[in-house]
């Protein structure tokens, strides 16, 4: 259980003090407890502790030729914070004894020593050295943590699509604001073939690692899946039965995919459990994209997802959103809510997929204010040109 | 918020009831309680959300993990007495199709009890 002795530097000009505290704490050095190392003043105790960095305390007297014990208080610190400082002196001199407290003195003990009270004031320095160091330690591995976190924050950022495919005939834009840094939402947006375009806005139950890898593999199985599967029912079907094998957390993903066609206007879609997309027309008015009725992925496997399709008019928005929107909370304690997300484009109709996700953030932020954003916010658009027909 | 401590029986159902908020900063906690409970409960489990006032991903995500466990341990689970704006979070996620509703305490407990 022994490990390294404690190792002390004493720091007096007074030449009996080595041998009567060899003597005394003979004991503890035998047992492996304590090494001593000694110096006759501070300037002869700075080049020790500059010299051997293994010294844990210093036990010094006041007085002292050269450099005295306050001013050597002083000087510690700048060759290591960690050590720690136990003042000998005279019996009584508070002023000395306050001057070292201030500066930085663990403890004091008083002249003549007493060896038994002595080694209670050593011990108890020592064992807050301890814990000071075990405090440091836990410190080193939050900060490896976070440093992890945000490489994990970074990767998880840089998968979400950052070009859009553009056409005469639309314009797509998406934009994720995570709450903390590893997230639970993601969006994509696919070139599938024959011009088709998939689109897909999730929420993963949860935030922190977890759900950021179970984000991720979510993903991946969409893309997989919308790749080859192609019809969004189908798609949903596939990647919730994939996702539920093995799925012992009971985590989730709540995910709306949805596939334009360009050549008819056409949006397919199939809904797990997400919230209700809207559809802005070119006058400014919305309407709410008709449920399908479908559960979250990962909750339970051999689920049917139903499709629906509906054909956008010309300058139609589709906002495909997270909850972080509607829920972002004011002040007040009161949700954005779906109205407000409305009210947004009831005056001023999005003219462009980018300045309508714009327009969307910048009304939750005024809206929350100073409230702290306690979800990830993810927003999705897509736009058919007005011109087309 | 989150579970209540105060849990009953009636019967052969134990009764145990959310309240307040529970999102992703107290949902472990309402795991660990709800674990209590899932474990004391016998032949039939109910949980009433009369006094829940909001539920995010992460506190469904508990229900879900109850639910899955009682089926395990051939308790009968229902929930009750649901908000509108707690029925829509039901109904959107589709938990409603998973989780047996019941609009109050009396109806769940009747619905259960053969």
């Amino acid at each position: 259980m022994m490990g390294q002795p404690y190792k002390i530097l004493v720091v007096d000009d007074e030449p009996d003090l080595q041998p009567l505290m060899l003597q005394r704490m003979r004991r503890n050095i035998r047992s492996g407890r304590y090494a001593f190392v000694f110096a006759q003043n501070g300037v002869e105790a700075l080049v020790r502790l500059r010299e051997d960095e293994d010294i844990d305390m210093v036990l010094s007297d006041i007085n002292m030729p050269q450099m005295d014990g306050l001013t050597l208080l002083e000087q510690i610190p700048k060759v290591d914070p960690n050590i720690r400082s136990v003042i000998i002196s005279a019996y009584g001199d508070m002023e000395n004894i306050r001057t070292a407290m201030n500066r930085g003195a663990f403890d004091f003990v008083t002249k003549p020593v007493d060896f038994k009270d002595l080694r209670i004031t050593i011990d108890r320095t020592l064992r807050h050295l301890e814990e000071w160091r075990a405090a440091l330690a836990a410190r080193d591995q939050l900060v490896a943590l976070q440093n992890e976190l945000d490489v994990a924050s970074k990767m998880q950022q840089s998968i979400l699509p950052t070009q859009f495919p553009a056409a005469p005939g639309y314009q797509v834009f998406g934009h994720m604001v995570p709450a903390r840094n590893v997230g639970g939402d993601f969006f994509d947006v696919l070139r599938l073939d024959n011009g088709q375009i998939g689109l897909a806005v999730a929420d993963v139950s949860d935030k922190g690692v977890p759900a950021a890898l179970f984000m991720m593999s979510s993903r991946t199985l969409l893309k997989g899946a919308a790749i080859g599967q192609g019809a969004p029912g189908a798609v949903l079907r596939e990647v919730n039965d994939l996702l539920c094998e093995d799925n012992e957390t009971a985590m989730f993903v709540t995910l709306i995919y949805a596939v334009y066609d360009p050549a008819t206007g056409e949006l397919t879609y199939a809904n797990g459990g997400h919230n209700t997309p809207l559809i802005v027309h070119a006058d400014g008015s919305s309407t709410l994209l008709p449920l399908t009725g479908g559960i979250a992925l990962g909750v339970m496997d051999d689920l049917p997802y139903q499709q629906r399709t509906i054909t956008l008019a010309p300058g139609d928005t589709v906002i495909l959103y997270t909850d972080g929107v509607t829920e972002a909370m004011n002040g007040a304690g009161e949700e954005f809510g779906t109205e407000r997300l409305c009210e947004i484009f009831a005056t001023t109709p999005p003219k462009d997929s980018r300045e309508a996700v714009m327009a969307i953030f910048e009304a939750v932020n005024a809206f929350a204010g100073e409230t702290p954003q306690s979800d990830d916010i993810t927003c999705l658009t897509f736009r058919r040109s007005e011109n087309d027909a | 918020m989150g579970l209540s401590n105060e849990w009953e029986w009636q019967d052969e159902a134990l009764i145990a009831k959310a309240d307040g908020r529970i999102d992703g900063t107290n949902a472990r906690e309402f795991q660990d309680a709800l674990e209590t409970v899932i474990k004391a409960s016998d032949k039939v489990m109910i949980l009433d959300l009369e006094r829940l006032s909001y539920i995010s991903s992460a506190g469904l995500r508990v229900i879900l993990l109850a639910a899955k466990e009682l089926r395990q341990q051939d308790t009968k689970f229902a929930v009750c007495s649901l908000s509108n704006s707690i029925r829509e979070v039901f109904e959107i996620s589709g938990f409603d199709q998973i989780i047996p509703v019941h609009a109050s305490l009396a109806e769940a407990i009747a619905a259960l009890k053969d």
